[in-house]
């Protein structure tokens, strides 16, 4: 571990394959007072608590590394960045000065001081906080995840920032006050499964973003007092935008819909347009002809309001103009009869979300027969297998497919099943992405899947009612899992669920060595599922863990792993604290966090949540009472 | 509270081989068997179990779980919290389907589906820094839902020195608006509210459950001393609307 306290350095967060979390090479140069101009190079400054610094590089080497930047500059994947880091320092250095997208997948891995001390020369940041889990009330609200720290490090360090893209962050009102006022090149903000603001942020963000291209609110947790509801769309300022992209469906406020038409009208460069529930179908058929280049629509309620008046001809004319159309969405409160009105564009769809559209598969049909060219799909179960069917049937270029369940609970009747799901894996073979929510499930239908769609990157299967074995031979679900990753060679994403003992995770341990991310809920028998897993999946980056009888021994075999790994979560199952403090003992650079419900409960021996991470900065200081660092 | 614990014992349950954690036990309820009628219900209530208490219940309740892994319980559970891994605003939003379906036709609409979509709503209380979302739909009586209050805001409540022996218990007690359902924090008095669909605000405890679930919109933990010259309670609004 003393390598690690020399070369830890300041390694970002890498979002793809993860390089060597510390290498020989990798010694932080601090350069003191520079700014992005490949000016003077002057004395290296030391970074604080670096020992001596040395000469600066000679002259050659100045030239050198002038000319690495340039040609460095044309790297853009951040994979390729991150090894060409890698190379030497002379490299390291060249890099951080041209890397212009800054991703970090783990707000807590690294500080805002060391990121921007690191890279001098960000125009864009995308920053990840909450792990997954924490979209289902598994997070108490308030443990973290702020964006106000990284904020004021950025306002000082890039004043010349450009975009922002936050996922599970906390953004409050003010941050986006502040934000607006910092940047004045400030273009495309992106807010996904965010809360903490209303529409008063959104309001300043209108007003003095003047050369805002996006503003994409996608699922975030958009709070308002029903009194402060601020009329944000009329904030944009009256002359022509250069908005690209408004979307804004998850804003559950009413919103002034002449604002809109107007804003939409003096926006030309309007290209997609989200809007939410509460604009009707005669409202949407204004917008829609207002903006004919629309490509991507969320048409909002997708329903006539109130002494609205509308046929279908009328509507279909409305889409037969949208040439440009590919990708729809919304159907927040479908009248299904209005539904035939897209079929004028259903060829060109690459993209239908109907994941809120309660209708049958008799109202699928006429629509989805017609979407040949279907590379994305978001359905409800309401369509039953019948549906699929169709789809399947219809849809021979469908890469991923997602359907959520209309009752979202575990004793439902569900509506869809292995039936259905054998039908997409004959239909859809060039199927890459799956999630599949139902009641009733067969091996033989998930060993189907594996062998008709090899092409699978992301199979997540969630049989909703706990614990429930293949309905047909009563069989735990483990082979059709087994063969999920035996066969699909590409599998980087894999959900599990039903009845499933250690032998599927013996299985996951041994053919899924590229699984980067695992969901495991209510499965396993005993702590030799959790070794399997930690020992044989080397590509592990993430894993969720919830209700299953893991203990500290199948914690403890991870240590060799969790520094390369993003995170880890387990909760309700069968940890001590004695195990998880043994852990944070033996790995210094790992957080380890005890989650309580109050604060009581971190005192007893269980441990009810863990989410343990690694970083560069040690315990963070702003824990609230229901945390407990070890 | 001891025969509500023999109930459980006879109750099939799924259970994990090796009898390991259950599903996550936000609320340690004796569920009881045959139907009561709602006052009866709030008598009952509130006498919630310290802490203490519910951790035996809960650790017999993980026991029990060992029976038979590989069947599946005869009855509906309590929904675990978080699962199906479905966000909130997909649940909240079919149900708001579903109203605005009924109000815009005469269409059936499906009867299972109103009843098992979510119902979340916003919870704030007095002096605590955060609001909290819960799923009314995920408990079955008042005293499931007070225990959740409970642990949810104690933590605010004990604020740094826990452990306190104060902790939180409910009560009933008379005030100026006749008698009322007080969760009691700490020592002051808190009495749970609810905003109905009218926007009023009232005292929650009056009518049946599942009408109040029906018409809840968000919840406030207040002070007991600020209930004084509240809405009157829904049986008197009832009368005054006569």
């Amino acid at each position: 571990m003393a390598r690690v306290e020399e070369t830890g350095g300041d390694r970002e967060e890498n979002k793809e394959e993860e390089t060597s979390w510390w290498s020989p090479e990798a010694v932080e140069g601090g350069r003191v007072g520079e700014g992005p101009s490949r000016g003077s190079r002057g004395g290296r400054g030391g970074d604080g608590g670096r020992p001596d610094t040395p000469p600066p590089p000679p002259y050659s080497d100045q030239v050198l590394e002038n000319v690495l930047e340039n040609v460095l500059q044309f790297l853009v994947c951040r994979r390729d960045r991150n090894a060409a880091s890698l190379v030497c320092r002379s490299w390291y250095r060249a890099e951080a000065q041209t890397r212009r997208e800054l991703s970090v997948g783990n707000c807590y891995a690294v500080s805002p001081a060391r990121v921007v001390r690191r890279f001098r020369c960000a125009r864009a940041l995308v920053l990840k906080g909450r792990p997954r889990f924490a979209d289902f009330n598994l997070f108490p609200l308030g443990w973290g995840a702020r964006f106000s720290p990284w904020l004021a490090a950025m306002a000082t360090a890039y004043p010349w920032l450009e975009r922002v893209c936050l996922k599970r962050m906390t953004v409050s009102d003010s941050d986006l006050a502040f934000l607006a006022r910092s940047f004045p090149s400030f273009r495309d903000l992106t807010l996904i499964c965010c809360d903490g603001f209303g529409t008063a942020g959104l309001a300043v963000i209108a007003v003095l973003c003047r050369n805002l291209r996006i503003l994409d609110l996608i699922e975030n947790d958009v709070e308002d007092e029903e009194e402060e509801v601020i009329d944000w769309i009329s904030r944009f300022p009256e002359t022509t935008t250069s908005l690209e992209s408004l979307s804004f469906e998850c804003v559950n406020c009413p919103v002034n819909f002449s604002a809109l038409e107007a804003l939409v009208a003096r926006s030309p460069s309007l290209r997609r347009l989200r809007v939410n529930q509460n604009v009707s179908l005669g409202q949407l058929r204004r917008l829609m002809a207002r903006a004919p280049h629309l490509t991507h629509l969320g048409t909002g309620s997708f329903r006539p309001g109130i002494a609205e008046d509308l046929n279908v001809a009328d509507l279909e004319q409305a889409f037969v103009s949208s040439k440009s159309l590919i990708c729809l969405s919304g159907f927040r409160e479908v009248a299904p009869e209005h539904l035939p009105a897209i079929l004028p564009v259903c060829a060109n769809l690459v993209s239908l979300n109907l994941s809120y559209a309660v209708i049958t598969a008799e109202q699928l049909k006429p629509v989805i027969l017609k979407c040949n060219n279907l590379r994305t799909f978001w359905v409800l179960d309401t369509v039953g297998d019948e549906g699929l069917l169709a789809v399947a049937k219809a849809c021979k270029n469908l890469h991923e497919l997602r359907v959520f369940p209309f009752e979202a609970t575990e004793d439902s009747e569900g509506s869809v099943s292995d039936v259905g799901l054998v039908a997409i894996s004959n239909g859809c073979r060039k199927l890459q992405s799956i999630l599949f929510f139902c009641q009733r499930m067969t091996n033989s239908a998930v060993v189907a899947m594996s062998k008709n769609c090899q092409d699978l990157v992301v199979f997540r299967l969630c049989i909703m009612g706990r614990h429930r074995p293949d309905h047909i031979t009563r069989e735990p679900m483990d082979e059709g899992f087994g063969a999920i990753v035996m066969n699909c060679k590409k599998l980087t994403r894999l959900a599990v669920s039903g009845l499933l003992t250690d032998k599927v995770f013996k299985y996951i341990a041994t053919h899924g060595k590229s699984i980067r991310t695992l969901s495991v809920a209510f499965a396993g028998d005993s702590d030799l599922s959790l070794k399997y897993v930690l020992e044989g999946c080397h590509s592990l980056q993430k894993l969720e863990i919830r209700d299953s009888p893991f203990g500290d021994v199948g914690l403890l075999s991870g240590i060799h792993h969790y520094y390369n790994m993003r995170f880890l979560w387990m909760s309700s199952c069968m940890l001590t604290l004695s195990g998880c403090k043994e852990v944070a003992q033996k790995m210094p650079n790992l957080v380890v966090e005890v989650i309580g419900d109050r604060p009581k409960d971190l005192d007893s021996d269980t441990v009810e949540k863990l989410y343990l991470y690694r970083s560069l900065e040690g315990p963070r200081d702003d824990v609230p009472l229901f945390v407990n660092i070890l | 509270m001891a025969s509500g614990l023999m109930l459980e014992e006879t109750e099939l349950r799924l259970g994990l081989p090796g009898g390991g954690a259950g599903e996550l036990a936000e609320v340690a309820v004796i569920r009881s068997s045959g139907k009561r009628g709602f006052l009866e219900t709030i008598d009952l209530k509130l006498k919630l179990q310290t802490p203490a208490e519910s951790k035996e219940s809960e650790s017999t309740e993980q026991g029990n779980k060992a029976t038979d892994p590989h069947e599946k319980p005869p009855a509906p559970k309590e929904q675990a919290v978080g699962w199906p891994p479905v966000r909130s605003f997909r649940k909240n939003i079919l149900n708001v389907q579903q109203q605005s379906e009924s109000k815009n036709k005469e269409e059936q609409s499906d009867k299972a589906a109103a009843a098992a979509a979510a119902a979340f709503v916003k919870v704030s209380m007095d002096g605590a820094p955060y609001l909290r979302k819960v799923d009314l739909k995920t408990y079955k009586s008042y005293q499931e839902l007070s225990t959740a209050l409970q642990k949810m805001f104690s933590s605010f409540a004990t604020s740094g020195n826990y452990g306190s022996e104060q902790g939180v218990s409910v009560r009933d007690f008379m005030n100026g608006a006749g008698k009322v359902t007080a969760l009691v924090i700490n020592g002051s008095e808190y009495v749970t509210t609810y905003e109905d669909k009218d926007g009023d605000w009232m005292l929650v405890g009056d009518v049946p459950w599942e009408m109040f679930v029906d018409s809840c919109k968000r919840l406030r933990v207040m002070k007991g001393s600020e209930v004084v010259g509240l809405a009157p309670t829904a049986m008197e609004k009832r009368k005054n609307r006569g």
